[in-house]
């Protein structure tokens, strides 16, 4: 795997990649919570905030699809929201009978799924259009500025800095399994199912070993070069009276669907 | 309402005549209780050139490690007149520039411009300041066209390169380097050697290459199993068979 497989960042010149990084993260985080406060089955709301993040999507410059084609990733966790659809609220729509159990979907619950998938669909894809279009250590020092406890930018800056060393260490010891697993013709090969446990096993704390060892070095060499606990930028961050007006109207704009949800 | 950063510390270094570094009787136990240094003692004057040679686990790279407080405070070492604690840390870690043996583990920003700004935007320098250290420092080690290369695509020998200009742009006064021909094919090796040869700058390197310590280091100093055994002339103590077979090393003519 490539070093920069987790760096999301695709670089730009667009409106978004300039817009400062504060107004993006506040912007973005605004626009999480508007979608899980909206009620369920607001159709029409889901859709307001879905075309906000396909404008955001186009004047990122990186195309309409852009976030659809990553947001799949996030699938799998929103699916857990599936027992809603059992929830005793509404009107039954149909009896399963399992022979060990009894499952009951309601109306009500089945709404509740589809919302939890929506609001869950439309907030992954905007935190990945955020990460997409701010280089990390902005995004960092944009959190930093808006407050966020120290402990968390620094373990989220150190989670993302030693992701990379991870990979690369894991691909290291599969390459060296790799090369040492012939086979000969004729012979059965691979061992047994327990015997490759253990291997993997040992594969795995060695993983654990040598990536802690190496996190150790690079954490001497940032401290050598003056790193004291801040991760700076060299990018200018100015909230221009430009970054100001987004900013209002992206959350006036969130109210307002606030709004329509709750009166409907 | 732009934001401005003050520097957080002031960076000024001290005005230093004679001796950067000053270590007296430098002892050193890992938690595990094995003892790494066991009474150091060495001097370096501005402008000199060090070797620090020595078998494998002899203390060479815990002592470079603690020139710059990365493995906690002490009172022995003196840099420019000051004692390694740390309220001195950010002034004598712009002072120190440490280059790791292994640049994947410098080298940790996703880009070359990045990672040789790293340590002069930690210092707080002014962001004019900061763009023109980059120039230099690449400049310096022949390495400007590649400022927006990736750290990870470049070769080993390039590699070295931008370690090693991570640490200039920082300007320090004594270039600490661990194994810098280390990894390094023939040709790499000899410009590297070139390189640093045009430094005029205090340097201490760890290393086994022993042709590197004959070009490059007219001082030499022997450690073994966390002492100093010798500290002498390169030419008289290369010599000196005896010596260097009873501490694993062979002179370069071997």
């Amino acid at each position: 795997m490539h070093v920069d497989a987790f760096n999301q960042y695709h670089a730009g010149e667009s409106l978004i990649h300039h817009l400062d990084a504060r107004a993006k993260v506040v912007v973005a985080i605004s626009f999480i919570f508007s979608n899980a406060l909206l009620p369920d089955g607001s159709w029409v709301t889901f859709t307001l905030a879905w075309m906000f993040l396909l404008l955001a999507n186009e004047l990122s410059g990186l195309g309409l699809g852009f976030t659809l084609k990553r947001s799949f990733v996030a699938l799998p966790f929103a699916l857990v929201a599936g027992s809603a659809i059992f929830s005793p609220l509404g009107e039954p729509l149909a009896v399963w009978d399992l022979g060990f159990m009894t499952l009951i979907p309601t109306d009500a619950g089945v709404r509740r799924f589809f919302s939890v998938l929506i609001r869950s669909w439309l907030s992954v894809q905007m935190a990945i259009l955020l990460v997409a279009t701010t280089p990390f250590p902005d995004l960092i020092h944009a959190l930093e500025h808006l407050r966020a406890p120290r402990v968390l930018t620094t373990i989220i800056a150190f989670l993302y800095r030693y992701l990379f060393i991870l990979t690369d260490e894991a691909r290291r010891l599969l390459r060296a399994r790799e090369s040492r697993s012939a086979n000969l013709s004729g012979r059965k090969h691979g061992g047994t199912l327990w015997w490759r446990a253990k291997v993997t096993g040992n594969m795995v704390g060695q993983l654990f070993i040598r990536s802690y060892e190496r996190s150790d070095r690079i954490y001497k060499a940032m401290l050598s070069r003056g790193y004291a606990g801040h991760l700076r930028t060299l990018n200018p961050h100015i909230m221009r009276r430009f970054d100001w007006l987004i900013l209002i109207l992206s959350l006036t704009f969130l109210l307002l669907v606030q709004f329509l949800g709750w009166i409907q | 309402m732009p934001v401005k950063h003050q520097a957080v510390h002031d960076i000024r270094t001290p005005l230093c005549e004679g001796e950067i570094l000053q270590v007296q009787d430098l002892e050193f136990a890992y938690p595990s209780g094995y003892a790494a240094l066991r009474g150091i003692d060495l001097c370096i004057r501005e402008g000199e050139r060090v070797a620090l040679v020595g078998p494998n686990g002899a203390g060479k790279s815990t002592l470079m490690l603690h020139l710059n407080g990365i493995l906690g405070q002490s009172k022995a070492i003196l840099i420019a007149g000051l004692p390694v604690i740390p309220e001195n840390y950010p002034v004598i870690r712009a002072l120190v520039g440490l280059v790791f043996q292994n640049p994947d583990d410098q080298l940790f920003s996703p880009t070359v411009f990045e990672d040789v700004a790293f340590g002069p935007l930690h210092m707080g320098l002014s962001e004019e300041e900061i763009y023109q250290r980059v120039e230099e420092a690449l400049a310096a080690v022949q390495m400007s066209e590649f400022e927006d290369h990736l750290c990870y695509h470049l070769s080993m020998g390039q590699k070295k390169r931008v370690a090693i200009a991570t640490v200039l742009a920082m300007r320090p006064k004594i270039l600490v380097l661990d194994e810098p021909s280390a990894g390094l094919d023939p040709r790499a090796r000899r410009s590297l050697i070139q390189f640093l040869d045009t430094l005029p700058i205090t340097m201490l390197a760890a290393t086994h290459d022993m042709r590197l310590v004959e070009d490059l280091f007219p001082r030499m100093v022997i450690m073994d199993e966390g002492e100093i055994v010798a500290d002498g002339l390169t030419s008289r103590l290369m010599a000196n068979d005896s010596l260097l077979k009873a501490h694993g090393l062979e002179s370069s003519r071997a």
